[in-house]
């Protein structure tokens, strides 16, 4: 797939099933807004082959954009209106697309409690924090009850109760309605507690796709085990951490002290994959290892 | 339910729901206040003068003259100012992204717009029956004319606005693209002295541009015949009014859909992101 002159995404094979949550990870510039803009027909590829809900994005008809949801950064849109109002408005381009399986849109007081937004329907717009306008955004994406829900960036500028609540609100969406989700985010611990499936992406380039803990299983060294030892402090990397710990063990004895051995975690591998692929090297990636 | 009958729908309330927030938003209020205020206060200041080299008192010419231009910057300001400013906060994206939702953002739009005129219009007329004598000279026949310039001429200038919002880089460059060249127009289109003191390629120019022709029809409703006079070939012209004001909402109307679609078409969240930048980046 390309855009412009350039090549955003290279051999790139993504098939989300029903109620999966799939994540983007990459630096930035990475072709991640760009990649989610043409999957949601926004912009306009130059080459390459896409395929959303079976149909090409960029000849996308209403219908298909009915089973589409998409959550927007806002900024000051709607300054005079109340959340209430809004919904009630935007979902009523949905009332069309309703099937017998799958009623559209949402019930509106059922999202405004969902997204936590009962207490400020009727406020002015202009009048709510960030946190509040993003929960709006979030009703806004979702109130046409989607098949499919692209997420960018959903939770910048969140506070983590709010977070929290967010995460709540992605699993209830994928678990009990079912919906496929694609989103992005710099977040690592929010893409290893939502996604089913990560996907990191540097200079349009998929270099690992997987779980969580397939990817943290891929780099080499994928634990750390660090002690002490007569007043001197080490730090080794290594795959088998257990075995090991054992010789450890049975080389020094007592005199190790502050033992610690910690799983890679998700940044780790993100930090290990992202710099190997800059560095050229096509290699499994290492865990990096330290010496006092 | 059919879906493109239905967004016209929603677009028709959204418009009516936009024109009653702006009416209760201390911002419109002001805007309309000072609009008032300000030709009120040129009227009546110019009451006992009179029109140069005609018997015509000042306020009776530039009256129904304002009250057109007024009609015409309303129209072509207040879209290109919505368009644009909508572009960037998000609001067209959000459209974009429902089933025919631009249906329904453009439905709202007009909606919203052509009810618009109604306070611009009502804040001048009504204190004026109070200040001035013999506002209205021709009764019925006379608002039936008010009537057929004020939906032709929203005809002729509306899809100009709409053309300029989609087109301007950025909202503060309407002032620039749009703002400007509206006052000129204004300016020597016959609005406030009659456009035979002006140069004759300056006539010619301006009887070529809808602003003109919307007031001339407003004089026509409001003035006694005889003031007819005071006019280019001494008559009110109502045919060539309705020609030259049709082929501007002809124009639009093929123009417009063109412009609207290709603006909506490179409508995208890094679009709306990076207007969020430049509008936070003060100095460039």
């Amino acid at each position: 797939m390309s855009y412009g002159p350039r090549e955003v995404l290279t051999g790139f094979d993504l098939d989300v099933h029903a109620g999966e949550v799939v994540c983007l990870l990459g630096p930035n510039g990475a072709g991640k807004t760009t990649t989610i803009e043409i999957l949601e027909g926004f912009r306009l590829r130059s080459g390459g082959e896409v395929r959303v809900l079976g149909e090409d994005p960029a000849h996308g008809d209403d219908a298909w954009r009915a089973r589409i949801g998409v959550v927007l950064q806002s900024w000051r849109d709607h300054a005079r209106w109340t959340p209430r109002r809004l919904l009630q408005q935007l979902g009523g381009y949905y009332a069309p697309y309703a099937t017998p399986e799958r009623s559209r849109p949402y019930e509106l007081e059922w999202l405004l409690d969902t997204v936590g937004l009962t207490e400020n329907a009727d406020r002015k717009i202009g009048t709510l924090s960030g946190g509040q306008r993003r929960r709006l955004d979030v009703a806004v994406g979702i109130i046409g009850r989607p098949e499919l829900l692209f997420l960018d960036e959903p939770t910048a500028g969140f506070d983590p109760q709010a977070r929290r609540d967010f995460h709540d609100l992605v699993h209830r969406l994928s678990d009990l309605e079912g919906t496929s989700i694609l989103l992005t985010t710099h977040d690592l611990a929010e893409a290893e507690r939502l996604a089913d499936r990560i996907l990191i992406l540097t200079a349009g380039r998929v270099v690992a796709d997987g779980s969580a803990e397939a990817l943290t299983r891929q780099v080499a060294g994928n634990a750390e085990v660090r002690w002490a030892l007569g007043g001197e402090r080490f730090v080794h990397a290594t795959d088998e951490p257990t075995g090991f710990v054992r010789r450890l063990f049975e080389q020094y004895g007592d005199e190790i002290t502050d033992l610690e051995v910690r799983r890679a975690s998700l940044e780790d591998t993100y930090i290990a994959m992202v710099q190997r692929f800059e560095a050229g090297d096509r290699t499994a990636p290492t865990l990096e290892e330290a010496r006092p | 339910m059919n879906p493109a009958r239905n967004a016209i729908r929603l677009g028709l309330r959204r418009g009516f729901t936009e024109f009653i927030l702006s009416l209760r938003s201390p911002q419109d209020q002001g805007f309309y206040l000072i609009v008032g205020l300000g030709t009120l206060a040129y009227l009546f200041f110019n009451r006992d003068n009179k029109v140069a080299g005609t018997d015509l008192l000042v306020p009776t010419f530039a009256l129904p003259s304002i009250l057109g231009a007024l009609l015409a910057f309303g129209v072509v300001i207040g879209p290109a100012y919505g368009l644009a400013m909508e572009r960037e906060d998000g609001t067209l994206l959000r459209h974009k992204a429902l089933p025919h939702g631009m249906l329904g953002y453009l439905t709202g739009q007009l909606v919203y717009q052509s009810l618009n005129l109604l306070p611009l219009l009502l804040v001048i007329l009504l204190p004026s029956f109070l200040l001035f004598d013999d506002v209205m000279s021709n009764g019925a026949a006379g608002w039936a004319t008010v009537a057929w310039v004020v939906a032709l001429g929203l005809l002729a200038t509306m899809p100009l606005g709409m053309i300029l919002g989609s087109v301007v880089p950025s909202v503060q460059k309407v002032g620039t693209w749009g703002m400007m060249p509206i006052l000129v127009l204004s300016m020597i289109s016959g609005i406030l002295f009659p456009i035979q003191v002006m140069w004759g390629w300056v006539q010619v120019v301006a009887q070529a541009l809808p602003i003109y022709w919307i007031g001339l029809g407003m004089r026509s409703a409001f003035l006694p015949d005889a003031a007819a006079t005071v006019e280019v070939g001494d008559s009110w012209r109502p045919g060539m009014t309705v020609l030259v004001l049709g082929a501007w909402a002809v124009f639009g109307l093929l123009v417009t859909p063109r412009v609207l679609r290709r603006m909506a078409r490179r409508q995208s969240g890094s679009q709306v992101q990076e207007a969020k930048e430049a509008a936070l980046q003060l100095i460039k």
